[in-house]
């Protein structure tokens, strides 16, 4: 967890999908609301930049998305967060963890060989 | 600084599709600045090239290193110890660099993964525009400080041509004429008698047209 979005980059975003997430939410403050100014502000350009990057590499773009929301929030957080789960569910594990799995299920069937 | 576009992540896709280990380098100098080959940058590329591979079912290993600069022998030297236990170089720094960095490690491919564009400035953040052409002679004092050769299309030293209009260039309406800016900026500071002072012709042999340049400092050698 970070304390701001705006530490987020777009590093950190792929190396989540290289550790084998298959979507990434980013949730920052409500826009105008940062308490550095426009922390969330600079988070939404990095995670558009990422679902471009998402888009032209064949991951799909949707497996990253950004919500702004307040602190108090509670009910509203659980909503987004149960509305994003279900759209990565929709979508299945990215080519990535398909294609690790692949890897996995040949080595295990090389071994039992 | 020098300025700089990414390639398109396809063409880079392209370049290293032989190859499955390869480092990522990028410099702390220019293309930190202007965003297109730092250390960040070596992160983001070095990741997408991972993913984009482990999505099409086959692995890269990428080494990542952000070299000081590697338009200096000695910063390059870093690299020397691993270099050719890889396959190839994916450079990120300008087309400086990347040919230094050619010329340094002979036996393994360096491949560009950015466009090298102009000497420029930053406008705003994200925006970057063109003020220096290295023509190797420099007229700023008579100008107003704005550059004929670079902010002319024509790169003429006489003012502006007929394609002038309302203060615009013929190449685009997006685009000042160089002349009207120097005029306006002579008039501004009272030194229209530059406009006067400017050579008839303008020798080109201090810049490109004399093929690659060379400067030789005796006092520092």
């Amino acid at each position: 967890m970070l304390p701001c979005t705006g530490r987020i980059d777009e590093s950190l975003l792929l190396k989540a999908f290289e550790n084998g997430a298959d979507g990434v939410m980013v949730i920052g403050c409500l826009e105008g609301d940062c308490h550095y100014v426009n922390g969330n502000i600079r988070a939404r350009a990095r995670v558009q930049r990422v679902y471009t990057i998402l888009g032209q590499i064949n991951i799909g773009p949707d497996r990253v998305r950004m919500y702004n929301l307040s602190a108090g929030e509670g009910a509203k957080f659980a909503a987004f967060a149960n509305e994003f789960v279900e759209k990565i569910e929709e979508l299945g594990p990215s080519p990535v963890n398909v294609s690790r799995a692949a890897a996995h299920q040949k080595s295990s069937q090389e071994v039992e060989q | 600084m020098i300025t700089g576009t990414p390639k398109p992540i396809e063409e880079i896709m392209a370049m290293v599709e032989p190859y499955d280990n390869i480092i990522v380098a990028g410099c702390f100098g220019c293309v930190t600045v202007c965003r297109v080959g730092g250390d960040k940058e070596v992160q983001v590329l070095a990741s997408t090239l991972r993913l984009a591979r482990e999505a099409q079912g086959k692995k890269i290993e990428i080494r990542e290193v952000c070299l000081e600069r590697q338009c200096d022998p000695e910063y390059l030297e870093v690299m020397r110890p691993y270099v050719e236990d890889h396959q190839a170089v994916l450079s990120i720094a300008c087309g400086a660099g990347i040919q230094f960095l050619a010329e340094k490690f002979t036996i393994t491919p360096v491949l560009p993964g950015i466009n090298t564009g102009f000497l420029g400035v930053t406008e705003r953040q994200g925006e970057w525009a063109e003020r220096c052409q290295g023509c190797g002679d420099c007229v700023l004092h008579l100008t107003g400080g704005i550059c004929p050769v670079t902010r002319c299309a024509k790169s003429i030293f006489h003012g502006p041509c007929g394609g002038s209009v309302s203060g615009k260039c013929e190449v685009s309406k997006d685009v000042a004429c160089g002349w009207q800016l120097i005029i306006d900026r002579l008039k501004a500071l009272d030194q229209m008698e530059n406009y006067g002072k400017l050579k008839p012709y303008k020798g080109w042999d201090s810049s490109r047209d004399g093929g690659p340049r060379r400067i030789i400092r005796e006092d520092m050698i």
